[in-house]
């Protein structure tokens, strides 16, 4: 039998419900009607109401099912899933709501995260399935929601605050532009194994991988050398050979980084900023990423104006007002020394003491 | 009763949001590969240390990507994830499903695989966590059966993704899901088979809102946009006014070019359109009130990536704005340009962002044959360094 290919995804028109076919494109405004629930009208007149429901991305087949069966039971067998892995029921009948509401409340799904919150976490593998990880990522995440829970399914805050967790360098799904990211590092260079490198690596890769030129070529004995000091231990050499692993207990761990912003809304779009350089991994609950990432929520949430997310906060008060703030020590790795790094230097005598 | 075998995870079941670790357990209930994995966590967080090693070159028939290669290092000790690969499987435009649907994807995933998955991966796609190799091409035969292609990974076309769009978003400039739905079809061969100096991403938001974070890190971004006046119900301005909002200090005063006026007497609003640079702030908070204008279309820019190798970028204005219909055949030359220009001068690992920083926006430019505007800058360059064609010097 040929095997087919190349057939693509499902085609979503025939996964969409009949309201949103209806009025597909021809939605009118939308109610944000309390955490977790949002009303959309249509220009028809006809109505959906979303249910926004958290989960921990790493799910079983068993909660798939689960999930499906309340769709079925509340929404005419529809739902979709958001870009931060949350679940959305679509509710044509506003009878069905408030029922689907509490049905939710009752079986422990957690109800919120739309609005002035602290939305799911977008996060990594970690050690669950990576092969590069500094830390894990479901475990912290689950830690930081737990204590941050009250902030999902509430509006407390003065605007939203995007929180994310990358468990390397690669940074995959966009955690550098987050009002919160906590993002794994590793401390050590890479040992390189000569045997490994020799046999499964191809050297001029491996030494173009580096962005700081630290690897040099060894051909006498068809390896490679890293020069320590030049390295910063990103993990790209690792990626590219296997012979190369940095991981290592006491090295890695975590650092904090805010004020990052994806949308565009009243300033551009902008990274976020180291301000703890190194934490260290202490599973299962890694109470000291914890309590920083609360401590930054709540100086934020006390001092910013209704509306200003983190970064703008901080470029209105200045950075040197936010350490202040946050009573965050303010660390030499703070300061940049990578290929932009004057950029990010000051050149004025105006600042606050 | 006999001791836990896991308990660092199980304190991972407390709490208020929802555990990953029950996850896991309701699939080791199950599923052997589920139970090791599990174990293999549990020997991680005492040791503080991955335990995976690196992919070898798995895959499915006629396919170079989809499928992540993943191989325990304690494979002895816990030998049903000695081999546990992933697939990335093509997520539906902006993840809209029926239970049907999900219930075949379960019923597939349960018979070949870990019973795990991610709902979904940072990338769009659905994750299927944990297959052994031989496990791999049946269960893409019965994905491919119930409608379910492979995803992207390695140097290829990464699977793209888009946020809800017209499906239940009033703010939508153009039709994200259809968009992202033809260009899937489209570039298949390039999704599939990785021929790329490196990964290539496109994300669609259909508003300066950017939901699926296009600008941070997609190599192409395409961002909604429009052209004319924003459209005002003053009814609906009235009604978030006399609805707990300020609107002088939570709209006009927070309007970055202040191009805004209130009067709080006659309740009315006006934007001065000009000067109006669109970024979303005002129809945020007025969704009753203000809509995007009705001359729509999209903002194109490039580069957008994270830190690997030589820093994040985010991407850059190049086309200010184009009209996005079907076929959106405008859109798709510009992309298949693009890929030419990169792959004939991109290094191995080369993001399209760090080739346009090493060769220049200019030579990007003239290679897709795009013209210069001042919308592509924040501001002119300081520096005298800058370069003339001869032809022009004569």
């Amino acid at each position: 039998m040929a095997t087919k290919t190349d057939f693509g995804p499902p085609y979503f028109k025939d996964m969409l419900p009949p309201v949103i076919e209806k009025n597909y494109g021809k939605w009118l405004y939308h109610d944000r009607v309390k955490p977790g629930l949002l009303k959309h009208v249509a220009e028809s007149g006809d109505e959906i109401y979303t249910v926004r429901v958290g989960s921990g991305r790493l799910v079983s087949t068993d909660w798939i099912r689960d999930v499906c069966e309340i769709a079925d039971k509340f929404c005419g067998g529809h739902l979709r899933f958001t870009s931060r892995h949350n679940v959305e029921f679509l509710v044509s009948d506003e009878a069905q709501v408030e029922p689907l509401i509490a049905y939710l409340k009752e079986h422990s799904y957690p109800v919120g995260g739309t609005g002035h919150s602290i939305t799911n976490p977008v996060h990594t593998q970690g050690w669950i399935h990576c092969h590069t990880p500094a830390t894990d990522a479901s475990g912290i995440v689950k830690a930081v929601m737990d204590d941050l829970f009250e902030y999902f399914e509430d509006w407390k805050l003065p605007a939203y605050c995007r929180v994310a967790l990358a468990c390397c360098l690669n940074m995959c799904g966009a955690v550098h532009c987050s009002d919160i990211a906590i993002l794994g590092i590793h401390r050590k260079p890479p040992v390189v194994n000569h045997d490994t490198v020799r046999a499964k690596c191809e050297i001029p890769n491996v030494i173009a991988s580096c962005p700081t030129g630290a690897i040099r070529p060894d051909p006498k004995n068809k390896t490679v050398k890293v020069i320590d000091e030049k390295c910063m231990y990103c993990g790209n050499c690792y990626t590219m050979c296997p012979g190369m692993p940095l991981n290592d207990p006491v090295g890695d761990g975590l650092s904090i980084w805010v004020g990052g912003k994806i949308s565009s809304a009243r300033t551009p779009p902008k990274f976020s900023r180291l301000v703890i350089p190194f934490l260290p991994n202490t599973p299962p609950r890694w109470p000291e990423t914890v309590s920083a990432v609360r401590n930054i929520v709540e100086v934020w949430a006390k001092h910013a104006r209704k509306h200003e997310r983190m970064g703008e906060w901080i470029d209105r008060i200045g950075w040197e007002r936010f350490f202040d703030l946050a009573e965050i020590p303010f660390e030499v790795q703070l300061i940049d020394d990578f290929t932009l790094a004057p950029e990010t230097f000051r050149s004025t005598p105006t600042f606050k003491w | 009763m006999s001791e836990s075998k896991t308990p660092l995870l199980d304190d991972l079941e407390q709490g208020p949001w929802p555990s990953f670790v029950t996850e896991m357990k309701r699939a080791a209930e199950k599923n052997e590969s589920a139970k090791d994995l599990l174990h293999q966590l549990e020997r991680s967080y005492e040791d503080r240390i991955g335990y995976w090693k690196h992919g070898g070159i798995v895959g499915v028939r006629g396919y170079g990507g989809g499928v992540i290669g993943r191989y325990s290092e304690l494979g002895d000790e816990f030998p049903a994830v000695s081999e546990f690969h992933t697939f990335r499987v093509n997520q539906p435009s902006g993840w809209f499903y029926t239970t049907d649907k999900l219930r075949q994807l379960c019923d597939v995933w349960d018979k070949h695989g870990s019973g795990l998955t991610n709902l979904h991966g940072a990338t769009g796609d659905i994750i299927l966590l944990g297959a052994p190799t031989d496990a791999l091409q049946p269960c893409f035969d019965d994905l491919a059966e119930i409608g379910f292609d492979l995803g992207g990974s390695g140097s290829d076309m990464r699977t793209p993704s888009c946020c809800v769009g017209p499906g239940r978003c009033e703010y939508a400039c153009f039709d994200t899901l259809e968009l992202l739905y033809n260009i899937t079809m489209e570039f298949q061969n390039e999704l599939h088979r990785p021929m790329f100096p490196y990964k290539s991403k496109i994300k669609i938001s259909g508003c300066p809102n950017d939901c699926v974070a296009a600008i941070p890190r997609s190599d192409i971004s395409v961002i909604g946009t429009w052209r004319d006046k924003i459209q005002v119900n003053p009814e609906g301005v009235a009604y978030h006014a006399e609805n707990g909002v300020d609107i002088q200090a939570e709209v006009v005063d927070l309007c970055p070019t202040e191009c805004m006026a209130w009067d709080a007497n006659k309740k009315e609003l006006k934007i001065e359109d000009a000067e109006c640079n669109r970024c979303m702030h005002c129809i945020n908070i007025l969704p009753r009130g203000l809509r995007p204008g009705k001359e729509r279309g999209a903002t194109i820019l490039v580069g957008g990536k994270a830190p690997i190798v030589h820093g994040a970028l985010l991407s850059w204005v190049i086309v200010p704005f184009m009209k996005m219909e079907e076929p959106f055949d405008e859109f798709k030359e510009l992309v298949e340009n693009i890929w030419e220009w990169w792959d004939e001068n991109g290094k191995m690992r080369e993001r399209l962002g760090e080739l346009i920083n090493r060769l220049g926006m200019r030579e990007f430019l003239k290679a897709v044959n795009l013209p210069p505007a001042p919308q592509m800058i924040k501001e002119p360059r300081a520096n005298p360094y800058y370069f003339w064609d001869p032809e022009e010097v004569k």
